[in-house]
């Protein structure tokens, strides 16, 4: 993938969460989004900052996909999910778990991970045994 | 009343043709449509067409004036996506333009060619509906995201993957005499539970398969429609169009489809009728779990009890309000962007007696169709009605 181009903010994005920055987009009136956005979908807002994401979050729902397209052929069965950081939702890769012992409510943190078909960076959660 | 009249409608078989083009698919449509109809090809003063992957499935873009072309018609001629809502979309942009005074006559449709590209490809195309940074890129493929939405619903109001199965035993069912239907087998509850697992909690009878064919129909003017003693006594009475965030994430709920309520609530005030005046539904049951959505949000079924609709009988088509008589996405099959098409075939022709199911609501005067794109980010309703 070394002749495609970054996908501008969202790659900003990922490299953030690979330094251990990860960060949102809040507007004015406490909607999160995650980048690239000019303008809160909910709110008209334009007034967008970027704020640190909270450390942890929980699982909100998820599946483990057994038939999965050409680009995760090698990672399935895999589990995606989403969790829920404060005000804002992220989809991610959760690894560290067996699939069956995923849970909604499940407390995960978030990093940065590979896609074990392409190599492709791929937001990764891993369960958080403890609070920070 | 100055509602457009269905004049005449073509469904092609559904199921697997690899080797058939999407152009020779909708001719087929197309031409049935006109035929049906009585409609002269020269009347016709647009296409509305409605397509999905033809890019990737193959290598065709621009489709409207090809599809215009195949079915020997000379007008402006669009193609409309909305990922699985694209059909619903082109019948909206139909209705407004009969509605307008823009045109008394019109070709709406859709077609979809996807089996040449293999179960992966398909897989890969369908699952460019969601967003391709945010969920694409974290695994999300299209069963995926309705199985988050299965998971949260279960969460949410309880429910199980056997109430699924009911409704995938019910559809197969309906399909049953609909010789144009991709899947014509009876299951069980047990067959459906005990196939391989394709998103859990879905599996591979959760999932509509994936299809190839074509829809089309002719809408005219009431004006039209009696100037030219057209048999056409069912007319579109309602038209609505909600949308809602693309990726998942964004929402607010996983567990309902806030943009098919508000396409439910805009076509019902539209026709100027209330939920209770539904005699029978097509909803988009892409998967098991959406057909549930579904009944919700067009206020069929209060919150969290459409999960035991199939399983009670209510929606089965001895029931009280008979669902997918078609047989559904699940059974019928689901050519993506001619789905929306097809449901609209289907509700005229139970309306007018004709369909293969329609003794099972000899009375009905009242029908919608819910058509769904994404994980619902797109959805159209349609009300249609016969008699005064
Ligand atoms: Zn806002």
């Amino acid at each position: 993938m070394t002749d495609r181009a970054r996908d501008g903010a969202f790659d900003d994005w990922l490299d953030a969460l690979a330094t251990g920055d990860p960060y949102y987009l809040d507007c004015e009136n406490g909607h999160g989004w995650l980048p690239p956005r000019r303008v809160c979908p909910d709110c008209g807002s334009r007034e967008l900052s970027r704020e640190t994401l909270p450390d942890a979050g929980t699982i909100a729902t998820h599946t483990t996909v057994h038939v999965a397209t050409p680009q995760f052929e090698d990672d399935a069965p895999y589990v995606t999910a989403i969790a829920d950081f404060g005000p804002v939702s992220i989809t991610g890769l959760v690894r560290g778990v067996e699939p069956d012992a995923v849970e909604i409510g499940t407390t995960v943190g978030i990093e940065i991970g590979e896609r074990e078909t392409t190599g492709e960076r791929a937001v990764v959660f891993r369960r958080r045994y403890s609070s920070h | 009343m100055t509602d457009p009249r269905v004049a005449g409608a073509g469904v092609t078989a559904f199921g697997s043709y690899p080797e058939r083009t999407g152009r020779d698919l909708f001719a087929e449509a197309g031409l049935e449509a006109l035929d049906q109809s009585g409609v002269p090809a020269a009347d016709v003063e647009a296409l509305y067409y409605g397509n999905f992957m033809g890019e990737l499935a193959e290598h065709q873009g621009h489709q409207g004036p090809l599809m215009a072309e195949m079915v020997g018609v000379d007008a402006p001629a669009t193609r409309y996506e909305a990922a699985c809502a694209s059909a619903g979309a082109a019948i909206r942009s139909a209705v407004q333009a009969i509605r307008s005074g823009e045109a008394d006559v019109v070709m709406v449709g859709g077609a979809e060619r996807m089996t040449n590209i293999g179960t992966a490809g398909a897989t890969d195309a369908l699952s460019i509906a969601a967003d391709d940074l945010y969920e694409i890129r974290a695994g999300m493929t299209f069963p995926g995201a309705y199985a988050l939405m299965a998971r949260s619903y279960f969460e949410e109001y309880g429910g199980s993957r056997e109430d699924l199965a009911h409704v995938a035993v019910k559809n197969h069912e309906h399909a049953m005499v609909n010789d144009h239907a991709q899947l014509q087998k009876e299951i069980s509850v047990a067959d459906a539970l005990e196939a391989p697992m394709v998103a859990e909690p879905l599996g591979l009878y959760d999932a509509c398969p994936i299809t190839d064919g074509a829809a089309a129909a002719i809408v005219t003017s009431e004006a039209y429609a009696a100037e030219h003693d057209l048999d056409a006594p069912v007319r579109i009475s309602g038209t609505g169009q909600g949308g809602d965030n693309l990726a998942l994430q964004d929402r607010a709920h996983y567990a309902q489809t806030p943009a098919a309520d508000k396409a439910a609530r805009e076509a019902y005030d539209d026709a100027g009728i209330g939920a209770d005046a539904v005699d029978v539904a097509e909803v988009h049951d892409c998967f098991t779990i959406a057909e549930v959505l579904a009944l919700e949000s067009l206020a069929l079924f209060e919150r969290g009890e459409a999960i035991t609709a199939a399983r009670d009988g209510t929606t089965t088509r001895h029931g009280e309000l008979p669902v997918n008589l078609s047989g559904g996405l699940k059974a019928k099959g689901h050519p993506v962007g001619a789905t929306g098409v097809a449901q609209l075939a289907t509700i005229a022709w139970v309306l007018d007696g004709s369909h293969p199911r329609a003794d099972a609501v000899p009375d009905a005067t009242v029908g919608v169709a819910h058509n769904a794109g994404g994980t619902v980010a797109s959805t159209t309703v349609h009300v249609l009605e016969v008699g005064e």
